[in-house]
């Protein structure tokens, strides 16, 4: 096997497990056969759930859209095969949880058939906002087990220059090998969905990460681009060391660069995609086809045939695990993704998701003891790849005090469950990690809760004293008004007396004053006359004596 | 001399910053209280009551004068006790026996068939959830109801009911696992 020239990088601890993915390598990628009913959850990426876009009784095709992207962060769901939506309702989701969420029941017609595809023959010609919207469009998410929307993922920002892209295609997780059959069977696809990605964020380089136990896969790719002479693209073998698929991990080992905390990669100029996850933008750009299809691992000890499946989002797991030839007798429990990082399923009647990569059955000897209590021995600091120092992460978790597991980096863990691994007492450590993660992750909620409360409070508040103002205000106008009402209503009364009622009074008064002075006036002339004519009579008898 | 000059320099001093401080108190005047504040914002803000003030607001503004202990508050449970405890730099006290330690988050709904519009209860809401008007149906905005349960007692009806919050897969939370000895999980 020949190994590159490159120069690598080692990552703090990991563990050399035993990697059990032989088993389900042997035969080719079978396809599932097209299940009676398919079940579509809305939200199976990071992020906003769609908006549902059919409803009951519509009929749609192979690739249809059932429900859009709502935000930025979200991501659309297509129907995986032709039929009739039968059900929009809760149903049971793959998540540790076992909760039931929004679904789209189709009941498929057996045609499979297709809507009009627009395939793009020179993506080169289009800008790679152009292409960016067709990977949302297509509703891909990161396909190694995050989900996160990869139209965001690859929308770097006008300041971030991605100078290196890494496809993943480590596939560090014991048991799971999808990704490995993938890149044996669809080499040309991944070389050209990297060559697209390449295009869209404007890559210098890049590099496609083997694990070193995958030699068919890097033959079959190292050939396509030799076949091609693609001179930018170069397959990397990396040692089998987990959790080397990790993002920042495989960073590290491919550039000794670390992405800082609380950034991102592209941070250090770098993108890490996944080979599924290139598999589906070629497919979406170049064949027009949405994501309504993965690969998917079913392996275990517990499972009558291990192997690969290409199966539609939607097909319940239980119908995955009968065509895999049942369950066998010894079957304990049945795991969605590997044995580090899966979670249990409570059952089989679940629907295959975006992010379900591999389902494990495992047998009852792969049961775990009870907890010990922790002897400090200090061996999960050693193996953990993200440097944190679990045992504090532990003390403080179980003690409930989350600043102090932020102050010790709790987000900056990875969930690898390489402490768990090692740990001599057995104590399921990443659990609490994951408690301590959604209890912080809920504080949060709560808290936005209650400032939205307080606006709310204080809005209503502020509302009834200034309506309290308003209606006193309007009261004191009112009266206001009235006094001043009454004050008019008795000055016209005064006027209108002056006018109606004193008026013919005082005119009879004075009519009758008038009457009164006339006949005076009439006497006193009368009696002048009188006092006149005796006066001038006595005058004359005067002058006559 | 020389004991002249220390004094006047001193007196110089003294002057100097005594202006600085004067202008600094007014240029940098806080208006109210900012520890109110902070202890506002640790409170949930359901605006029940419960505290015996009549809001959060108040029982913080209650805790900040000395009037109120810190453990008064139900649907604040034992997270907001510590955070004020943690706050205000005093020992966390227990809570009242018969309030838990997580309390469950609950919302109330209108029993649709039942509700006469009587707009008792919109009055009632601190944060607005209620949504109806005179001898029309009445209903909660799930969204916004605090779950204070303040639309009970007035309802005439007796139509208003309290649910538990629905857990999504989104807002599920890791139980923390049984220290002592952690059972594996049944298949």
């Amino acid at each position: 096997m020949s190994l590159n020239s490159r120069h690598l990088w080692h990552f703090h601890g990991g563990l050399k497990l035993p990697s059990n993915k032989a088993v389900s390598t042997i035969k080719p990628i079978t396809r599932a056969l097209l299940p009676k009913r398919l079940v579509i959850p809305v939200q199976q990426h990071i992020g906003e759930a769609g908006k549902l876009l059919v409803k009951v009784g519509d009929s749609v095709l192979k690739g249809q859209v059932l429900a859009q992207a709502s935000s930025y962060v979200s991501a659309s769901i297509h129907a995986p095969s032709s039929g009739k939506v039968v059900e929009i309702e809760e149903l049971p989701v793959p998540h540790p949880s076992g909760l039931s969420a929004l679904s789209v029941v189709i009941e498929t017609d057996g045609e499979d058939k297709w809507i009009e595809l627009s395939p793009l023959h020179h993506p080169n010609t289009k800008s790679p906002t152009e292409l960016r919207q067709l990977i949302r469009q297509a509703g891909i998410v990161g396909l190694g087990g995050a989900a996160f929307p990869t139209a965001v993922k690859v929308n770097t920002g006008p300041h971030a220059e991605i100078d290196t892209l890494i496809i993943n295609g480590a596939e560090c997780e014991p048991s799971i090998s999808c990704d490995d059959m993938l890149m044996r069977h669809y080499a040309s696809e991944v070389i050209s969905g990297c060559g697209l990605i390449q295009y869209i964020v404007s890559a210098k380089h890049c590099l496609i990460a083997i694990e070193d136990n995958k030699p068919e896969a890097i033959a079959a790719l190292r050939a396509v681009i030799t076949e091609k002479a693609l001179h930018t693209i170069e397959v990397v073998v990396v040692p089998t060391i987990y959790p080397t698929g990790g993002e920042k991990q495989l960073i590290k080992v491919l550039s000794n660069k670390e992405v800082p905390s609380d950034g991102f990669p592209s941070d250090i100029g770098v993108l890490v995609q996944n080979v599924g996850t290139a598999v589906a933008i070629h497919k979406a750009i170049c064949l027009g086809e949405p994501l309504i299809s993965r690969i998917v691992t079913i392996t275990g000890e517990g499972v009558q045939q291990a192997h690969n499946m290409e199966v539609l989002i939607g097909t319940p797991m239980s119908e995955l695990i009968e065509q895999s030839g049942g369950y066998h007798d010894d079957a304990a429990k049945l795991i969605m993704g590997g044995p580090m990082m899966g979670f249990t399923l409570q059952t089989d009647h679940l629907p295959v998701t975006k992010a379900c990569n591999c389902l494990l059955v495992s047998n009852a000897a792969e049961q775990t003891a009870d907890a010990m209590p922790c002897i400090r021995c200090g061996a999960c600091a050693t193996v953990c790849p993200a440097q944190l120092l679990p045992q504090q992460l532990y003390w403080h978790a179980s003690s409930k005090n989350f600043d102090l597991v932020q102050e010790y980096h709790l987000f900056d863990c990875i969930e690898c469950g390489c402490c768990n691994h090692v740990c001599p007492s057995q104590i399921p450590l990443v659990q609490y990690y994951r408690f301590a993660k959604t209890e912080i992750w809920n504080q949060e909620r709560d808290r936005i809760k209650s400032d939205h409360a307080r606006i709310r409070h204080e809005f209503r508040q502020q509302r009834l004293d200034r309506e309290k103002k308003e209606r006193d205000e309007k009261l004191r106008k009112k009266k206001e008004l009235l006094a001043k009402k009454k004050i008019a209503e008795a000055e016209t009364k005064k006027t209108a007396d002056e006018t109606t009622e004193i008026d013919p009074k005082k005119a009879a008064i004075e009519a009758a004053m008038q009457r009164v002075k006339d006949k005076k006036s009439a006497q006193q002339t009368a009696t002048t006359n009188l006092t006149s004519a005796t006066e001038s009579s006595n005058e004359k008898s005067t002058q006559e004596q | 001399m020389s004991i002249l000059t220390a004094i006047l320099t001193l007196a110089l001093i003294a002057a100097l910053f005594g202006l600085l401080l004067g202008y600094a108190s007014v240029k940098f005047h806080v208006e109210g209280d900012p520890v109110v504040d902070k202890i506002d914002a640790i409170l949930p803000q359901t605006q029940c009551g419960q505290c015996g003030f009549a809001g959060c607001r108040p029982y913080a503004e209650a805790i900040s004068s000395g009037e109120a202990e810190i453990n008064l508050c139900p649907p604040g449970g034992e997270t907001t006790m510590l955070a004020l405890s943690d706050l205000l730099g005093v020992e966390p006290l227990a809570l009242d026996a018969e309030h838990d330690d997580i309390p469950e988050k609950t919302v109330v709904y209108i029993d649709e068939e039942t509700c006469i519009g009587c707009t008792l209860c919109i009055q009632a809401c601190p944060v607005d959830a209620i949504l109806g008007a005179a001898k029309q149906m009445h209903t909660i905005i799930e969204s916004e109801c605090t779950g204070c349960d303040l639309c009970i007692p007035p309802c005439p009806v007796d139509c208003i009911h309290i649910k538990p919050v629905k857990v999504e897969p989104d807002t599920w939370r890791w139980p923390l696992p049984d220290h002592v000895s952690t059972a594996p999980q049944a298949g």
